[in-house]
């Protein structure tokens, strides 16, 4: 499959490796000391403390060299627009508080636990009982509250700078329509709808070309997410949701419907291309011109608008005006089928018409039980949908 | 009453006789015991449920299950691991050890007691029924594959035919029947039936995480009732509480159910912070440090616990004002979490830590639930949550609260209590073995998810593509699973075993302060000889130590 | 509980608290457990009257409440239920100063009262489903009405027969005069008359 390649800086690489060079050090130093204390510990204990530490390194090692080895990308963490890049930016920033804070806990728990850890409780004498403290209770009282404010600004300003409204007024607008598990993307203002593949144009620097989106479904809820363009938002059925980015590199952007919506939801792909404006100007030029009717799928043509295909799907230019199934009006010119399970090829195409299921169990799109020969028919009429 | 039927040996009489007396009993040990043994059931099948999804996931595009296969398998799993294995085990040792630790001799109400049990029972069975029965006409016999928040209106007749979607909902709406008769019971004993001189501000922690939990149930479970009879009547009834095209709104589901759902999840922690509570102090020799905070603590995690829901809700589109409530109350949380934390680190400082395999647990506890909490507040962070909130990540975050903190407490709680209540200590080598792998297989499964979050990898998918760097951190998740399964597996034999071979346990092996350990192990029928008259928070400690006694301090 | 070692003389935490203040809610088990199930009996109606709130006015298709609900048989039925209340209460003071004739009558008046509240609610239901074509399936209003004020009837009658076994109980003369069963059952009468007020209110005075 295509998509964009990760794009990962060599020091941000490096940065990886120290970290978990250092990390791995930690642990070692860690393991001696737990190690140390308890030689006259039963033989599991100190195998399982061996085993625990081997086993982080591991993990560690294959977090440090699994990363970087990515083919392609979806990372939260590679944003590609404006809305990602401020989420990334908290991330970071959140990610060094809470850290901050597990080291501190957890360091005074594994303190605490290797300082007082007693071999002879059984026969000691009780320790010193403390009962509390109000000045210290009143002071982790006031921490976490503190910091907690921090991050309620935090979030106070970053809700506000992605909200819809914020939107500007030049974005590309498109209605995006859920359906069970494939989407629908409606350029209203260009007069086209497609699917599974949203198109839009990338801005410069100067001027970031916007796309806001509403949301809307079809049947049950599901939600829009791009990893690398930014954060979900939910289509419900009977309401209209909004969102909006702004991205900032060219590539094929792959996301999924991220809340569970029934069979199909793992294969309700879908594919945001980012390309340049004269690109985007070309494909929404053919995407509004009716369907070609191009002689060598005639027979095919007829037998589509024969067969029960023209009660689902549209093909703009002929009788077939379904909205059930995706418009089919420009099929070729998208680069998967059934929202993603397979590449759009003659060969795949045979496969699907002869049966969906084979593909995308319990999809919608029924076994037809068409011949072989009207399976290649049909066939050879949608490869003509340029 | 006949003194001491409870610990008759089975073998001595006629089994139709022992069924007989387990199938009627009113005794809050023997119901416990019943809980307790139900949820370990339910265990190892939700947990073969996980091992399934694991195993589907190993690689890209495997074909180990059908996906209508896998989402039933994620939908009973969550369904049964809340509702069936961690409400009963903790129902079980509140049951158990809350008369015990107050000095009671049963609970307020013993044959609602007997009737929250059944309720219960009947509900599981009635959820895995589906299994077998939920044919319909549509012809679709099988579990629910709903997910376990069953959101409108993926469960309209429209979108689920058959009647799994009815067996789970009245499986768990009698489950919750349960839980209300269990609330109710609780706070009627902790309350009327503390021991002569037990006052609140004196009473174990334990008791107090109960207390807080019962009312939690009382105010949460209704509204998920009556969200499920909503959804039963637009099932059967054509009502159209969430049916779209009449007007209905799915999000009234959304919010009814995480009004119950969010509070849930502190009724399955408190509970876990109780035992932890009472662990931690044992074993370090100390008192708990901060009890007065601890118990504020507990009120103001009930509270609080109230108004987070819509925290589940950051990306249905809701207004700004409403997302900053959620965020900031959601953070609020924290602080009350937090002093626990410190408190039970504070407790540590100082003390002569036994390293027995109950404090392993708890010190588990408190490793994992500090991750679990933190990426809670990393999940608060509403633009995070956008991006976050159903991936893998979340997955990680709910599973290092539910089973790395939850979890590890109730098997601190397990190791803790049972000499108690069978008289014999479990094994401790099997129990280091235990820990260790479930220590290491729960991490093995959950750090990895994280990653495979953040790579874009969302929940409750049977699949997931290649070529985008998740096999590597699936592939980890799943080897944790079997390591997780094994040392499981490893519990139950130790449960088993040291049943008919462990040590005897006597009175009072962990040399501890509350009243269940005054008694004999396992406890009469009437639990105490005379009721213990109490002075203070530990009146073991008291008895134990007559030169400076608790009371004195308090 | 006849067990070895229980002296008389030992009070728990709670009767010791309730000796020194005189406050017997939190040291009477059945009264804080009646308590408690009314807390989440108010919760579950709670959820019912929100959902009925919420959903005001959002129908697609008539008939609305103003259309469908006619006032004067359910200022009646609300008479009724209000003063059944009264009834039950004077009833329990005949049963604390152990005039128990009266009791049986006044808690016979509460039993029929109610019972006329149930049966004006069955008349109300039958013009509403013959005449105004009012189902739960007609429209939001029919769902969300049907349900909020079926749970309420059916918790009327769930008292009705709770009153009758008492009634009967008391007449053979097996109710202990210590057994709390009546004043738990008044508490359960006060409390659905109570949700009855905030009903009416919703459904007959502000939504329609």
């Amino acid at each position: 499959m295509i998509s964009s390649r990760g794009h990962r800086s060599p020091q941000l690489l490096n940065i990886n490796l120290t970290l978990v060079l250092a990390a791995i050090r930690s642990c070692l130093k860690l393991a001696a000391m737990i190690d140390h204390r308890i030689e006259s510990a039963p033989c599991p204990l100190r195998i399982n403390v061996r085993l625990l530490t081997w086993s982080m390194m591991a993990l560690l090692i294959i977090a440090g060299t699994a990363t970087p080895a990515l083919a392609e990308n979806n990372s939260i963490f590679s944003p590609a627009s404006s809305n990602s890049e401020k989420i990334n930016d908290i991330f970071y920033l959140v990610l060094a508080i809470t850290g901050l804070i597990f080291v501190v806990v957890f360091g005074a728990i594994a303190a605490f636990v290797l300082r007082f850890w007693s071999r002879d409780a059984e026969t000691a004498p009780e320790p010193p009982q403390i009962y509390g403290s109000w000045p210290i209770e009143i002071a982790w009282t006031i921490a976490p509250l503190l910091i907690i404010f921090v991050l309620f600004l935090i979030v106070i300003r970053s809700v506000n700078e992605q909200r819809p409204e914020r939107a500007p007024s030049d974005a590309l607008k498109v209605t995006a329509v859920g359906h069970q598990w494939w989407w629908a993307f409606d350029y209203r203002e260009h007069g086209f709808i497609t699917a599974n593949e949203l198109h839009v144009p990338l801005g410069d620097e100067e001027h970031p070309q916007s796309v806001f989106l509403e949301l809307e479904s079809a049947d049950v809820v599901h939600s829009f997410w791009v990893p690398r363009l930014g954060g979900k938002t939910d289509l419900v059925p009977n309401r209209v949701n909004t969102m909006w980015f702004a991205p900032r590199e060219a590539g094929i952007f792959t996301g999924q419907c991220a809340e569970y919506c029934g069979t199909q939801h793992s294969k309700m792909l879908l594919r945001v291309i980012v390309e340049s404006p004269d690109e985007f100007e070309q494909w929404v030029e053919n995407q509004q011109k009716p369907a070609v009717d191009d002689p060598a799928g005639a027979a095919g043509k007829k037998l589509f608008l024969e067969l029960s295909c023209a009660n689902c799907h549209t093909i703009r230019g002929t009788g077939a005006a379904g909205t059930f199934g995706p418009d089919l009006t420009h099929l070729m010119s998208r680069q998967t089928i059934g929202a993603g399970v397979q590449d759009n090829t003659r060969e795949n195409l045979l496969i699907w018409i002869a049966n969906p299921h084979t593909f995308k169990t319990g999809c919608h799109m029924p076994d037809m039980k068409l011949t072989p020969e009207q399976v290649e028919t049909v066939v050879s009429y949608l490869i003509t949908l340029k | 009453m006949q003194a001491d039927t409870y610990t008759v040996a089975p073998a001595r009489r006629p089994l139709t006789s022992v069924m007989h007396e387990w199938v009627t009993t009113v005794d809050h040990k023997q119901l416990g015991i019943m809980y307790i043994i139900a949820s370990c059931g339910f265990l190892v099948l939700g947990g073969m449920e996980a091992l399934l999804m694991r195993l589907q996931l190993w690689a890209p595009e495997m074909d180990l299950v059908s996906p209508d296969t896998f989402n039933q398998l994620f939908t009973m799993h969550g369904t049964t691991m809340i509702f069936f294995v961690v409400m009963p085990v903790e129902a079980g040792m509140a049951n158990y050890f809350v008369p015990l630790m107050i000095g009671a001799r049963d609970m307020a109400f013993p044959r609602l007691n007997a009737f929250g049990f059944w309720m219960f029972l009947f509900g599981g069975f009635l959820l895995y029924f589906s299994y077998f029965g939920a044919m319909g006409l549509y012809g679709a016999g099988s579990a629910p594959d709903i997910g376990w928040y069953a959101y409108a209106p993926l469960t309209s007749p429209a979108f689920s035919r058959g009647n799994s979607t009815d067996y789970w909902l009245l499986g768990t709406m009698l489950s919750g029947v349960g839980s209300v008769s269990f609330a109710v019971n609780m706070i009627a004993t902790i309350i009327t039936m503390r021991a002569p001189g037990m006052r609140l501000s004196t009473m174990p922690l334990f008791g107090w995480m109960i207390l807080v939990t019962s009312g939690l149930i009382l105010f949460a479970f209704p509204p998920f009732t009556a969200a499920e009879i909503m959804m039963l009547f637009d099932r059967h009834l054509g009502a159209h509480f969430f049916d779209t095209q009449a007007g209905g709104d799915g999000l009234l589901w959304q919010h009814l159910f995480w009004f119950f759902g969010h509070p849930e999840v502190y009724i399955l922690a408190l509970p876990a912070f109780g035992i932890i509570s009472e662990v931690i102090p044992v074993f370090s020799r100390k008192v708990i440090f901060g009890y007065a905070t601890m118990v504020m603590a507990t009120v103001g995690i009930g509270f609080i616990s109230m108004g987070v829901w819509a925290h589940h809700m950051f990306t249905v589109g809701m207004s700004d004002t409403i997302d900053l409530l959620f965020s900031g109350a959601t953070f609020l949380v924290a602080v009350p979490t937090g002093i626990k934390m410190f408190n039970w680190t504070a407790t540590l400082y100082g003390g002569r830590l036994r390293m027995t395999v109950p404090m392993l647990f708890a010190l588990g506890f408190l490793a994992l639930f500090l991750i679990g909490g933190l990426t809670g507040i990393m999940l608060a962070v509403v633009p995070m949550d956008w991006q976050l909130s159903d991936s893998y990540f979340l997955i990680a975050h709910f599973h290092f609260v539910a089973f790395g903190g939850i979890l590890f407490g109730i098997m601190a709680g397990y190791y803790y209590w049972y000499p108690k209540a069978v008289g014999r200590m479990m094994n401790r080598k099997l129990g280091l073995w235990h820990f260790w792998l479930q220590f290491i297989g729960f991490n093995l499964t959950f750090v990895p998810m994280h990653f495979s979050g953040v790579l874009g990898m969302p929940r409750r998918v049977y699949t997931f593509e290649a070529g985008y760097g998740m096999e590597i951190w699936n592939q980890l998740s799943t080897i944790g699973a079997v390591v997780t399964g094994i040392s499981l597996a490893i519990f139950v034999v130790n449960l088993i075993y040291s049943y008919f071979r462990g040590r005897e346990a006597g009175d009072d092996p962990w040399n501890a302060w509350t009243l269940e350990w005054a008694t004999t192990s396992p406890p009469p029928a009437y639990n105490f000889e005379e009721i213990p008259t109490v002075k203070s928070r530990r009146p073991l400690w008291d008895l134990k130590h007559p030169d400076d006694p608790d009371w004195k301090h308090e | 509980m006849n067990a070895p070692g229980a002296s008389p003389n030992q009070l728990t935490a709670a009767q010791a608290h309730a000796a020194e203040t005189g406050e017997t809610l939190f040291a009477d088990s059945k009264k804080l457990g009646m308590a408690c199930f009314l807390c989440s009996e108010s919760a579950f109606f709670i959820t019912l009257l929100v959902a009925y709130a919420l959903y005001l006015g959002k129908d697609t298709v008539g008939p609305t409440p103003a259309e469908a609900l006619s006032m004067p048989l359910v200022i009646v039925n609300t008479v009724m239920l209000l003063s059944s209340s009264g009834t039950i209460m004077l009833a329990m003071k005949h049963y604390r100063d152990g005039r128990y004739g009266q009791f049986r009558v006044f808690l016979a008046i509460t039993i029929l009262l109610g019972a006329a509240f149930v049966i004006g609610t069955a008349f109300e239901w039958k013009d509403l489903i013959e005449a105004k074509h009012l189902t739960i399936s007609r429209n939001l209003f029919g769902t969300t009405f049907y349900t909020l004020v079926g749970f309420h009837a059916a918790h009327v009658t769930i008292g009705l027969i709770l009153m009758s076994i008492l009634l009967g109980i008391q007449t053979a003369g097996h109710l202990s005069k210590e057994s709390p069963a009546a004043e738990l059952i008044s508490w359960y009468w006060h409390f659905v008359d109570g949700v009855w007020v905030v009903v009416f209110t919703l459904v007959y005075l502000i939504g329609r």
